[in-house]
Parts: structure tokens; C-alpha cells; sequence
């Protein structure tokens, strides 16, 4: 087992770890402010990815679509907060969850009378393709290392908005108790509404920047729905923190189990959250009492 | 409390339907499953009907009467085919014995995984038993020389079924059909009866609430262990009885989607009620059957049914039915 | 379609209506004149990701059933296709085949397009003594034990798809490494090469790299596959697997140092993928339209096609989906009967010639002996037309010699 080899298995591990804390976020997000499991959230990933086609169909460029595709989806997601998700809070969280199961189909089924159950290619954009080969160390993929530093800008920024500006302790305060908050004069129906589009917003920009690595095809959500949850769980439902480490955990942990158990390579996710589920039930950075 | 009691003074001979309804629940449902081929469109539908019905009943009893949300119940109905699949196909154990087999098979699949995933609650408790059962999934995928892998495993047809002197055609879609509703009526019976014994109210009492539950003496890991092995036994028989109308297990028996399906059937059709497990069961497998067969779209109009049932029948379609009743009455 | 929807109805109606009294229902079954239409059952993936080869696959097998039509049918009996969707999931496919058989009374089901699926409708058409033609790849359908003597498999077999491509790039003195989804279609078509590879001798296989089945990210099974440093990468996946792992393997460079080369070499795959990074792909197919110019069949199928769909050109699965109804519908016509004895009989041996040249059903194991086309992926500059995607590099003609033996296959003399 050669060294450039450990380390190119390495790289793979946290490129792909990266993807994992983008789908994971979103979700996470969601839940932890608002007590919803969101069944829809691989379905927005892959509707990000589609809106990412069509927007690059338009205009022909990818920053373009990466600035439009997280508002457009985001939207989205507000529309449906606001006229199916609202009026099930209160009935337990089973509602959201077999309602945002059952768009998870609408959403599929739609984008593919739109655009076709075939599936379709989508370019890496010309700035970003080719690779760096570094010898002895080995062949780093340009368009992956960009989704590395993308991750960390927008983990950042989140970390920023929800930690140190007045808006983001309201919307702390409001998943730790909405009434207290809504006496203190804050409309909680607002900061729910926006932290559902945020949430949203960004599964279809984890959606738009895996575009370009994985082919893009409606049924690409399936997959990443399970694979989200996995990281979330193993986080913390609802940290921010824990679900950027299990993302890492969980990317590096399956990178290596394929080199040297190719066929454990997926099971070895499931097993880290076994394993990390008997020794701390809540995550790694879950809090013990569940706000809702 | 005088409302409560009024009506009964009021009006002493006034029928109570939905009472009669309960005490005569497993006749009623009987009967009814009964006269499923003839009402359904075809007769493998029905039995499908019939098997995940039960098996939606097994899940209800967990979630819908303990209050526990499980992502894994796929575990215990493939464990069951599996168990039946492997005993008819490697071991040549006779039809019975390879049923009773695959319920062994499940019951001790639950109290591995109960044992396991009981130490979590919420949303905890489901992504435990999701992960369980994932592990479950890739097990089986690999042990190709015991489950046939990807392929599924196959060569488990049974022909013909011997009952003392009777000797019954299984291939005849007619006799099929009520060999496995007598299997499935039996086990609708024991469910029923296991809700009326004590148990059923010291289930209840734990998803009201589990604190005062503990404070009223009852051992609640202890019940919630057991009522976990009983739903994971009766969705071990459902994928039993699956494995023998179908003569093959295919590996997305274990799937999550498979667990999901029995979420989404008791959630339609009324979560902690008798009927609803039976009833969404039947509008969901209806809805694909139909729908399917009209346009290749059909995934969209079951996405919307389910979108206007949580918002508009939110027990489900029988739970809102009984409430409707209940409103009703003066 | 819409004629189904009308019985179901009406079958529910009436159903409903006379719950208590079956006796009226099973003389509706019961009435099976000589002149109703022959029917054939068509289980097919219509919804999920191969719906496209599925829709291809129905147009192609309804212009079988046009042309049955068209020539007279069955001594004046028309045929009919019953268009199933079986989700691609093995048990929903065997509901809907016990539908097929049990209700609507078919003569025969022809499909499915996933190994485990064909598995799975082969399990009860057996049973119950119903022929089946499959029209997807699989080498387990025609070995013991699941062949049966109602069993047909139309499609090619990944040990003649994996050999025939093994043998076009293979050369003594290379390295080889694979990279195969870890189930029954990647172990088959890995053994495909693996004993090629043998029969040519001199190739060194340096590395088997497994996937799991249905894998979205690839990169971490490439940096070994680089490391390895093989003249000859196969990868042996299908489907979604592999436009998504060939796109991965040639970012990750994977196709700067080694030639990429896959068993089959899919249409609606290549559809969906970019040319640039199919481009230089070599692999195998059953069939690809441009055939024509040296098969008068081909030319004759394309054109009945073109003329059924505006001028589009069939896909590989499609062809599957005409072969496999046509050759049932001709020993129909043959054998004046559709009773499954007579089909048997007329089927088990045949030579036939439908879309792409001759064919053989190999008595012993009903598996079609044909060719093999050797596709190469060409480059975006050089596609003249949208559908212009590969050059056929070589085809290699079918004969016994490049299936397994019917002993290897569990099939002795005495057993037919």
C-alpha cells in the first residue's frame, strides 16, 4: 500500500466528505429549528441540480446558476412552508414527515415529465475542470477541491449568521421556545418560513455543485435522502457543528473502507451509526432533550 | 363529565356503532377480507392487500399503540421471508414448518434489534432501527450463497399444500388467497386479543406518557421490549406468507423503502386503530394498481393523495372516519 | 392502454356489485372464445431510471405486434400486448406476472429488464408452465436451476458480451484491472472477462476492484484503479452505474492512462452522458441502428420504426423488446397454436433472422446464439447526426463456441 495511494484515498474521502456536509445541512437545519423530519430534502437536492441545467441552458454560465439555484429552490421551499408545512405544526412531527415524503414523489415525478426520466450530462465548468497532479502525492481533482472550499465558505457564513448576528439568536431562541419568543413580540411564523427556505436552499445548492461530479438524473435524491440522515443522526440532529465533523467522519470512514473492503464500503456507514448511536444515543453533538 | 354520560341516559337503545364495530372487530374484518377478490381487481392484489395489511398491523402496534416510530420493520418482514424462503429452499421443511421458521427467525431478529434500539427515543429511536436494519440489508445482500444476493432467492415454490387428508392446489389464485387470510385472520385475532388483555392498556399508557406510566409501577423497557418482539413477529409472518405467494424473496423485502411503506400505510390509514393498517394498505397497493396501469406518471397522483390526506384526514382515513362518528354524537 | 382501464372497471364494477355470487364472475373468465385476441405480457420498468429503455422496449414490441397484425395474425386471431409496469422491483414484477396469468389469461410474457427481475417473473411462469422469453442480460436465467423448459432467454449473456468485447481489446502481455458493481450483473460480467482473458493467455488481471450496486460517488474506488496502472481498465456496471462511473474515472484521469472498455456499451446511457467523456469508450451491444448498412433486416426494422416514431432510430433494449415478441409470434404462426407445448417446440432449436442477422436457440439451454457488435464512442466533432454516437469496430458472429457448454450450464442430454 503505497503512501500517494493512502493519501489519493485520503483526498477522495474528504471531497466526498464535503458533499456529505452540504446534504447534511439542510437537513439538519430543518430539524433543528423546527422539529421537521424533511422526507423532501433528497428531492430538493436533485431539483437544485435540474434548475442548475436549466439556468446553465439559459445563460450559458455556472456562476450564474450557483447564485440563482440556492434562491430559486429556496423560494421553493418558502411556498411550501408556508401553504403545507404551517398548517401541520402541533400534530406531531409524522405529518411533516408523510407530507414532505409524498412531494418527495410529486417533486420527482414532476422533473421528470419536465425534463425527461433519462437523466442528462452535466459539463464541469471550463474554470474548473483538469486536476493538479502533484508527484508522490498524487492527482487532486480541480472541481473537487473548489467543492471543498465552497463547504467551508458557506459553513462559515452559517456559523456567522446563526452565531453572532441578532437575527440568528432569534431563530436560536425561537427552536428552543417559540411561545417565550412570540410573547417578546417576534413573529416565530417568519423566522420558521425562512429557516424552511434557507434549509431548502441549501439541498439545492448541495444538489447544483454535485451536479457536476455525479451525472444528473431524478431519481439522484434517493440515495442522498439516506445518506443525509446518516450524517445527521451521527451529529446531533440539529448541530451545526457535529454534522460538519460527521460529514467529514463519515466521507473519510467509506473512502478508506473502500480501499480496503470494497464491499463494506456502504455498510460501513450504516455501522459508524450503530456504533455511534449505542455508545451516545443523541449523536456526537446532540443535545439529550429534543426541543419538540 | 355530565356531556359525557348524557347521551347514554338519554337515548339507552341507541346503537353504538363504532363500539359494536370494535367488539366485533375481528368477524367484521374477516368477512370483509373475504370478499377482497372479488372487490379488488385482481386476485394477486388482494393477497398483496392481505399481507401488507398485516404487516402494517404488526408496525401499528408498535407505533401506533406504543408510541414508538421504528424505519426498520423491513428487518423483521424480510427476516420472516427470508427464514421461510431459505427453509423451503435449502432445508426442504414443509410449508408449516418453514412459516413457523420464519417467524422464529423475525421474533428473535426483534428482540436483537428491540433490545438495541429501546436504550433511544424519538427520532433517535427511528434512525437506530433504520440503521440496524440498513446493516440487516447489506448482510443479506452478501450472503449471496444463503439469500441469492441481488438476484433474490428463488426455487421456493410451493406446489401443493397437504392439510391431514386434504390436498390443496396452491397455484390456484382462489385457494391461495384463503389459506393466507386464514393465516392472517389468526393472527388478527391474537393482536386483537393481546390490545384487549392488560398489556394493551399498559401500551397505551407508555405512548400517553412514559414518566407516569413508570410512576404507575409498570416495567416500561420491559413491555416495550415485548410489544417490540410481538409487532416484529407479525411482520415476520407477513413476509412468511409473502415469500409463498410471491415463490421468490426478493432482496427489497429488506429495504427501506420497505420500511417506510408500512409507515406511510398506517399513517393513511389511521395510526393506533384496528381497520386503519388494513385500509391504507388497500388505498396505497389500489392506488399504484390502478394508477399504474393508466398512466406511467402514477408516482405523482400518489404523492398528491398522500399531500391532501395529512392535511385534510389527519388520523388517517378510518382514525378520521371514527372521530367524524364521535363528533357527531350529541 | 385505455382498453385495460375499461376492464378494470368494469371488472370492479361488477365485482362490487356481486360480491357474494362468484358464480357469475368465474363464467366471465370462463368465456374464452377462439376469436378473442392472443395475449402477451410485457412486464417492463416503465417508472424509475431505466424508464426510457422501458418506453423504447414497448414501441419497439408494439411494432412486432403491428406487423403479427397487419400479416393476418394467427389464422385471422389478432395479438395484443399487455404493457405491465414492474417498477424494476423483482416483487412487484411477480405480482404483476401472477396478474398476467391468473386474470387476464395470457399466452406467453416476454421481458423485464433487471437480472434479479427476470429472475423473479422465470419463478412463476415455471411454476405454472407459461413460456417466457427474456430480453435482459443474465448467465443464471439459462443455467440450473433456474432454466426451466418454458424458459427463453432472447437477450445476449454477460459471457458472451464480456468475451466478445475481451477478445477485441484483449493482447497478450497487457495489464488489466476491473472495476465491477458487486452483484449478480457485475460478478457475471467480470468472469466474462476473466475467462477470456485465460482463453487469450499472457493478460495479467492486476486488480478486481468491487462497488457497491447503485454507488452515486466513484472516487473513491479510482485512485486504486490509477494505481494500478493498467493498460485496460473494464468497467463492468450498468445503467446509471455506469454514466455516473465513467464520467467520475475520466475526471479523476483514469482514461489519460488507460483505455476504458465496458461489456455493454448502452444507448440511452450514452444519451445521458456527455460525448467527452464517453469518447474512446470501446464495448459490446446487441444492436446499433447503423448496422443497417450491412443488414438488409436491420435496414427493414429501422425503417418500420422510423415510420412508427417520425424518424427516430431504435436503441439496443428496444431491438430486445421487437426480438423477443416477433420470436414468439412466429411460432405461433408456425406452429398454428399458442398452446406452450407447440411453442416450445417450435422455439427450442430455431434459426431465425428478425433484427440483426441470424440466430440460434440453443436447444439445451434456450439461450440465443448471435452476435456481438463491438462499439467505439466517437468524439463530439466527429457525430454527424444527434443519434450519431459510436463506430461499430468489429462484429463477432455468433456461434457455440463463445457460450458456455451445456454441461458447464448444469444441463445434461438426459434431461431433455
Amino acid at each position: 500500500m503505497s503512501f500517494d495511494l493512502i493519501m489519493a484515498q485520503l483526498f477522495a474521502g474528504v471531497a466526498l466528505g464535503a458533499v456529505f456536509v452540504l446534504l447534511s445541512t439542510g437537513l439538519s437545519v430543518i430539524f433543528g429549528m423546527l422539529g421537521v423530519v424533511n422526507f423532501a430534502h433528497g428531492a430538493f437536492f436533485m431539483v437544485g441540480a435540474y434548475a442548475g441545467v436549466f439556468i446553465l441552458a439559459l445563460t450559458g454560465n455556472f456562476w450564474i446558476a450557483l447564485a440563482a439555484v440556492p434562491l430559486l429552490v429556496g423560494a421553493m421551499g418558502l411556498a411550501v412552508e408556508r401553504f403545507l408545512v404551517r398548517p401541520l405544526y402541533g400534530r406531531g412531527s409524522d405529518y411533516p414527515l408523510l407530507l414532505t415524503f409524498g412531494l418527495g414523489y410529486v417533486l420527482v415525478e414532476v422533473v421528470r415529465i419536465l425534463f425527461g426520466s433519462d437523466g442528462m450530462p452535466f459539463e464541469t465548468p471550463e474554470l474548473l475542470t483538469g486536476g493538479i497532479d502533484i508527484e508522490g502525492l498524487g492527482y487532486f481533482q480541480t472541481y473537487r477541491l473548489f467543492v471543498i472550499g465552497m463547504t467551508g465558505l458557506l459553513m462559515l457564513c452559517l456559523w456567522l449568521l446563526l452565531e453572532r448576528t441578532r437575527y440568528g439568536l432569534i431563530i436560536r431562541a425561537a427552536s428552543r421556545d417559540p411561545e417565550i419568543v412570540a410573547v417578546l413580540g417576534v413573529d416565530v411564523r417568519r423566522v420558521f418560513l425562512l429557516v424552511f427556505g434557507l434549509g431548502t436552499g441549501l439541498a439545492a445548492l448541495a444538489g447544483l455543485l454535485a451536479a457536476p461530479m455525479r451525472t444528473v438524473n431524478p431519481e439522484m435524491g434517493v440515495t442522498v435522502l439516506i445518506e443525509a440522515f446518516v450524517v445527521t443522526v451521527i451529529g446531533g440532529m440539529g448541530s451545526l457543528l457535529g454534522g460538519a465533523i460527521a460529514g467529514m467522519l463519515v466521507g473519510i470512514v467509506v473512502s478508506l473502507t473502500a480501499l480496503f473492503m470494497p464491499e463494506m464500503s456502504t455498510i460501513s456507514m450504516f455501522a459508524l451509526m450503530a456504533l455511534v448511536l449505542l455508545v451516545r444515543p443523541y449523536g456526537l453533538f446532540g443535545r439529550g432533550v429534543l426541543a419538540r | 363529565m355530565i356531556r359525557d354520560i348524557a347521551p347514554v341516559q338519554i337515548a339507552p337503545t341507541r346503537i353504538d356503532w363504532p363500539m359494536l364495530a370494535q367488539r366485533w372487530r375481528v368477524p367484521l374484518l374477516a368477512v370483509g377480507l373475504a370478499a377482497l377478490p372479488w372487490i379488488v381487481p385482481s386476485q394477486a392484489l388482494a393477497v398483496n392487500i392481505l399481507i401488507f395489511g398485516l404487516y402494517a398491523t404488526g408496525f401499528n402496534l408498535l407505533f401506533g399503540f406504543t408510541g414508538m416510530l421504528s424505519f426498520g420493520h423491513a428487518a423483521f418482514f424480510g427476516a420472516g421471508a427470508y427464514g421461510t424462503g431459505i427453509a423451503l429452499a435449502r432445508f426442504g421443511i414443509g410449508w408449516f414448518g418453514a412459516i413457523g421458521t420464519g417467524i422464529a427467525v423475525a421474533s428473535a431478529l426483534a428482540l436483537l434489534i428491540g433490545a438495541l434500539s429501546i436504550r433511544s427515543r424519538g427520532i433517535y429511536f427511528s434512525m437506530v432501527t433504520l440503521a440496524l436494519a440498513q446493516l440487516i440489508y447489506y448482510i443479506a445482500l452478501q450472503a449471496t450463497g444463503w439469500t441469492g444476493g441481488e438476484n433474490g432467492l428463488r426455487g421456493l415454490t410451493v406446489l401443493t399444500l397437504h392439510i391431514g387428508p386434504l390436498t390443496l392446489n396452491f397455484l390456484d389464485p382462489t385457494v391461495k388467497y384463503y389459506v393466507i387470510l386464514a393465516f392472517v385472520v389468526a393472527a388478527l385475532w391474537a393482536v386483537s386479543r393481546l390490545l384487549n388483555a392488560p398489556f394493551g392498556a399498559a401500551i397505551e399508557a407508555i405512548r400517553e406518557n412514559e414518566g407516569r406510566a413508570a410512576a404507575c409501577g409498570y416495567d416500561v423497557k420491559r413491555i416495550k421490549l415485548v410489544a417490540f418482539v410481538l409487532s416484529g413477529s407479525i411482520c415476520g409472518l407477513a413476509g412468511a406468507l409473502n415469500a409463498l405467494h410471491l415463490s421468490i424473496v426478493p432482496i427489497d423485502s429488506l429495504s427501506y423503502q420497505t420500511s417506510g411503506l408500512a409507515v406511510i400505510m398506517v399513517l393513511l390509514g389511521g395510526a393506533g386503530t384496528f381497520f386503519g393498517p388494513f385500509i391504507g394498505a388497500a388505498i396505497f397497493l389500489l392506488i399504484e394498481d390502478v394508477f399504474s396501469l393508466w398512466t406511467v406518471h402514477w408516482q405523482l397522483f400518489a404523492g398528491m393523495v398522500f399531500i391532501l390526506a395529512v392535511l385534510f384526514l389527519p388520523h388517517g382515513v378510518w382514525g378520521t372516519l371514527v372521530s367524524w362518528r364521535k363528533g357527531r354524537e350529541p | 392502454m385505455d382498453e385495460t382501464r375499461f376492464t378494470i372497471g368494469r371488472r370492479a364494477l361488477l365485482g362490487g356489485a356481486i360480491a357474494t355470487l362468484s358464480a357469475p364472475a368465474l363464467l366471465l373468465r370462463a368465456a374464452r372464445a377462439e376469436d378473442e385476441p392472443i395475449k402477451i405480457g410485457f412486464p417492463t420498468p416503465l417508472t424509475g431510471p431505466f424508464g426510457a429503455e422501458a418506453k423504447d422496449q414497448v414501441q419497439c414490441a408494439q411494432l412486432a405486434i403491428k406487423q403479427f397484425n397487419a400479416a393476418g395474425g394467427l389464422k385471422g386471431r389478432q395479438a395484443e400486448l399487455l404493457v405491465r409496469d414492474d417498477k424494476l422491483n423483482p416483487g412487484e414484477a411477480a405480482t404483476r406476472t401472477l396478474e398476467l396469468i391468473e386474470k387476464d389469461k395470457v399466452a406467453c410474457i416476454v421481458g423485464a429488464l433487471s437480472a434479479s427481475v427476470q429472475l423473479a417473473t422465470n419463478e412463476v411462469t415455471k411454476a405454472r408452465g407459461v413460456v417466457y422469453v427474456s430480453i435482459s442480460q443474465s448467465d443464471a436465467i439459462t443455467a440450473a436451476p433456474d432454466f426451466s423448459r418454458t424458459t427463453f432467454h432472447e437477450a445476449l449473456n454477460p459471457h458472451m458480451t464480456a468475451g466478445a468485447v475481451a477478445r477485441h481489446v484483449f493482447k497478450p502481455g497487457m495489464k488489466v484491472a476491473i472495476l465491477l458493481a458487486d452483484y449478480a450483473y457485475g460478478q457475471e460480467m467480470a468472469a466474462g472477462f476473466r475467462r477470456a482473458a485465460e482463453a487469450i493467455g499472457g493478460v495479467d488481471i492486476v486488480l478486481e476492484q468491487k462497488h457497491p450496486f447503485g454507488a452515486a460517488d466513484y472516487s473513491t474506488f479510482i485512485p486504486a484503479l490509477r494505481a494500478a496502472k493498467a493498460d485496460v481498465v473494464c468497467i463492468c456496471n450498468f445503467g446509471r452505474d455506469q454514466a455516473n462511473s465513467i464520467k467520475q474515472a475520466v475526471d479523476l484521469g483514469l482514461k489519460r492512462q488507460s483505455k476504458i472498455v465496458v461489456p455493454v456499451l448502452l444507448y440511452n446511457q450514452r444519451l445521458a452522458g456527455s460525448a467527452d467523456a464517453f469518447e474512446g469508450i470501446i464495448g459490446g451491444s446487441n444492436y446499433y441502428w447503423t448496422i443497417e448498412d450491412r443488414l438488409p433486416a436491420a435496414k427493414a426494422f429501422n425503417d418500420a420504426y422510423r415510420s412508427e416514431t417520425n424518424g427516430n432510430t431504435p436503441s439496443d433494449y428496444g431491438a430486445y423488446g421487437y426480438a423477443g415478441v416477433r420470436i414468439v409470434l412466429d411460432a405461433m404462426r408456425r406452429a398454428g397454436s399458442v398452446e406452450p407445448d407447440a411453442l416450445v417446440h417450435e422455439l427450442e432449436g430455431a434459426h431465425y433472422e428478425t433484427y440483426k442477422g441470424p440466430e440460434t436457440m440453443r436447444a439445451c439451454d434456450h439461450q440465443a446464439v448471435q452476435s456481438v457488435l463491438i462499439l467505439d464512442s466517437k468524439a463530439k466533432a466527429a457525430m454527424k447526426t444527434p443519434s450519431d454516437f459510436f463506430d461499430i469496430v468489429a462484429v463477432e458472429n455468433g456461434t457455440e463456441k463463445n457460450l458456455r457448454s451445456c454441461a458447464d450450464l448444469g444441463h445434461t442430454v438426459a434431461a431433455q
